[in-house]
């Protein structure tokens, strides 16, 4: 029978009720995959709204990613809650001064945004699909259309300006939800390492940098898998994303660290007895070292060497997998280090996840993985590739 | 057992109310239909409501009380017969992680800066006591020069502006007229971020019912005026309980009398437990 509850070891003093931590991986995973939509969502936009053409190949494709794990989101918050059948209590009684409460109606707005942003981005291939003179799937494809089969210039137009309304209503959107999630932690008083303005940036760039990272991985590997060409101007244009945002996250991150140890306001001791022990390897090695620092540097000489062809092709994706590990390394060091330091100010404890259980270490990998799934399906559902005929184009429409 | 149902019973009272904020009430005994609650009922009234419509109590007006909590540390001597009680009355697992109530032990030993702290919960006093679920403070400084010492009883404070029912996105915990922050265990989520708004520590998860547990200074003992268990078990005086607005009671003579001291002022929680006795290392 699974423990009603893992208690931490610790040093020093801790309140009493402390050794049972409040927020496990689970609550790890969800801020990662608001991260990732709002990363990949952010590539999508930059073509819908911004016109980056280069990024037409992965542009509907990082919609679908955006999509899967927006769907997903909800799902560590459900799992965590001592009562998931009462979440809904927060939406019907939301208590308005609480930022949690805010959570149900962001998420359920922007599921509704994408889906609805999905419908018109696929509608001509639906529509096409659902007009085959024989298969079941057109009757799928025929109810997937909503009875809209109108695909003129005219009506083509008409989605268009509604895709671009979408997006740009979107682009806020994403953002929005994620800033929220880095409010969650930084506008609770009681922790230090928590406590900071800055920590909805930090969130947000880093939810960028880790959403193109994933849409480049699942890019490279859909087109080895599709046995066609990685389109080189389009990952170049995507690693020049990953380099720029990673700057700002790397600064941001740097400048909210030093004010922490500068102001040494009281419980700064524990703070630097944490950073210069169990932080060493998470923090420093792996976060900053192997994934920032390292892809950084790497990203760099490629652009500097002029580096093309398969070359570019590995480099990037190496590097965008160390960035995603990274990524998902801050949230831990967030989420779970936070908590690790003692509201006391004098003691620390040790969290150790557990493999198995509700809130265990593979559960939190189910999670993660449920989106990937949900991809596999849907891209067989509509295809995101830009080879594909008939989808949807603002950069030769609105 | 019985009384925590009652404590509940209070609690879903004050729930039946909000839900039907904007109509008459005739009383407080109905079935709780708090999905039908709106935000604004929720939120902005909150404070209106809580004081126009008290729980069907018989005998009870929480409107005329403001309870309050006073500890005068110069008394206390370790014996934790505050927690045992509490964990009895409230019926709180048996175990060093869950405690609605606790004691911390300071001690400067002779060329140290900083006190040692330890509470009833750590291992080396659990170790002395043989049982998680019955606390003693273990001799563990015979042997040292001691140069100051001195015990802290902790619990909920009751703030006046709670930063955990702030925090609450169902507004499952609340603060009552009367002063005291109470949860409502069958609307509470079980997300845990109050246990992670509060700076004292005084939250903790119940594995049991899957929701939030804390002190409620035994609300279902206070309504009927009694005193909360740990005050009553006390031998010495140490806790002190009453309503502020009693200006001869215990509690409002014990703020008058003292220069008393809140824990972490600068929160801005406005804590509503009162210390005498405190000390520099105090957290």
């Amino acid at each position: 029978m699974e423990a009603l509850f893992h208690a931490s070891p610790f040093t020093g003093y801790v309140y009493p009720n402390e050794t049972v931590i409040p927020w496990t991986v689970l609550i790890v995973v969800y801020p990662y995959l608001t991260g990732l939509v709002a990363g990949a969502f952010t590539i999508s936009s930059l073509y819908q709204v911004f016109g980056f053409k280069q990024l037409r190949p992965v542009a509907h494709f990082a919609l679908l990613v955006s999509l899967c794990c927006m769907i997903t989101v909800p799902l560590p918050l459900l799992l965590h809650l001592g009562h998931p059948e009462r979440a809904f209590n927060a939406m019907i009684t939301p208590h308005t001064t609480s930022a949690f409460a805010v959570f149900g109606y962001a998420a359920a707005f922007y599921v509704i945004l994408l889906t609805i942003e999905t419908w018109f981005v696929f509608r001509p291939q639906i529509v096409e699909k659902s007009r085959q003179p024989t298969g079941i799937s057109r009757w799928f494809y025929r109810i997937l259309s909503l009875g809209s089969d109108d695909v003129s210039e005219k009506a083509m137009s008409y989605d268009q300006k509604w895709l671009f309304a979408l997006a740009i209503i979107g682009i806020p959107g994403a953002h929005g939800l994620h800033g929220y999630v880095g409010f969650v932690f930084g506008s609770l008083k009681s922790r230090e390492w928590w406590s900071s303005d800055l920590m909805p940036v930090i969130f947000l760039l880093s939810a960028i940098i880790s959403g193109t990272a994933l849409v480049i991985i699942l890019y490279v590997l859909s087109c080895k898998l599709r046995k066609v060409s990685v389109d080189l101007a389009c990952l170049k244009i995507m690693a020049y994303s990953l380099w720029g945002f990673m700057m700002f996250t790397l600064v941001i991150e740097g400048v909210e660290f030093l004010s922490l140890v500068y102001r040494g306001r009281e419980g700064i001791d524990v703070i630097m007895e944490f950073v210069k022990g169990p932080l060493v390897v998470p923090f420093f090695i792996l976060q900053f070292g192997c994934g920032s620092v390292l892809p950084l540097a790497i990203i760099t000489f490629m652009i500097w060497r002029g580096t093309s062809g398969t070359a570019l092709i590995v480099g990037i994706t190496g590097c965008s997998i160390l960035v995603l590990l990274a990524v998902l390394m801050m949230r831990y060091n967030v989420v779970i280090g936070g908590q690790e330091i003692s509201k006391t100010g004098k003691g620390l404890l040790a969290y150790h996840p557990p493999i198995f259980g509700r809130e265990g270490l593979l559960a939190a990998g189910i999670v993660l993985a449920i989106p990937m799934i949900m991809l596999s399906v849907l891209v067989r559902i509509f295809s995101p590739w830009h080879d594909a005929t008939h989808v949807a184009d603002p950069a030769h429409g609105a | 057992m019985d009384e925590t149902e009652k404590l509940e019973q209070h609690e879903k009272a004050r729930r039946e109310f909000l839900s039907c904020l904007g109509s008459v009430i005739a009383s407080g005994v109905a079935a709780v239909a708090a999905n039908s609650v709106s935000s604004q009922a929720t939120a902005a009234t909150q404070e209106a409501t809580a004081a126009s419509q008290a729980p069907a109590i018989p005998g009870y007006d929480w409107s005329k009380h403001q309870w309050a909590f006073g500890v005068d540390a110069e008394k206390c001597i370790g014996c934790l017969r505050c927690v045992e009680a509490c964990k009895q009355e409230n019926n709180v697992a048996p175990d060093a992680h869950h405690f609605r109530t606790w004691v911390e032990r300071y001690v400067t030993l002779e060329g140290e800066d900083k006190a040692r702290i330890d509470s009833q919960a750590d291992p080396v006093n659990i170790e002395a006591s043989g049982s998680e679920g019955r606390y003693r403070f273990a001799n563990r400084y015979k042997d040292a020069k001691v140069e100051k010492a001195f015990f802290v009883p902790k619990l909920c404070n009751h703030c006046t502006n709670p930063a955990c029912v702030q925090v609450c996105p169902t507004g499952a915990t609340y603060k009552t007229a009367d002063g005291v922050v109470v949860i409502d265990h069958t609307y509470c989520i079980g997300c845990q971020y109050c246990v992670q708004a509060c700076p004292y520590g005084a939250r903790f998860f119940n594995e049991e019912k899957n929701v939030t547990d804390k002190c409620t200074w035994c609300y279902h003992r206070i309504t009927k005026g009694l005193q909360p268990a740990c005050v009553e078990v006390c031998p010495v005086g140490a806790r002190i309980f009453g309503d502020r607005n009693d200006k001869q009671s215990s509690i409002s003579q014990f703020i008058q009398n003292n220069r008393v001291y809140v824990l972490r002022p600068e929160t801005g929680n406005g804590p509503n437990v009162f210390y005498v006795g405190t000390d520099k290392d105090v957290i």
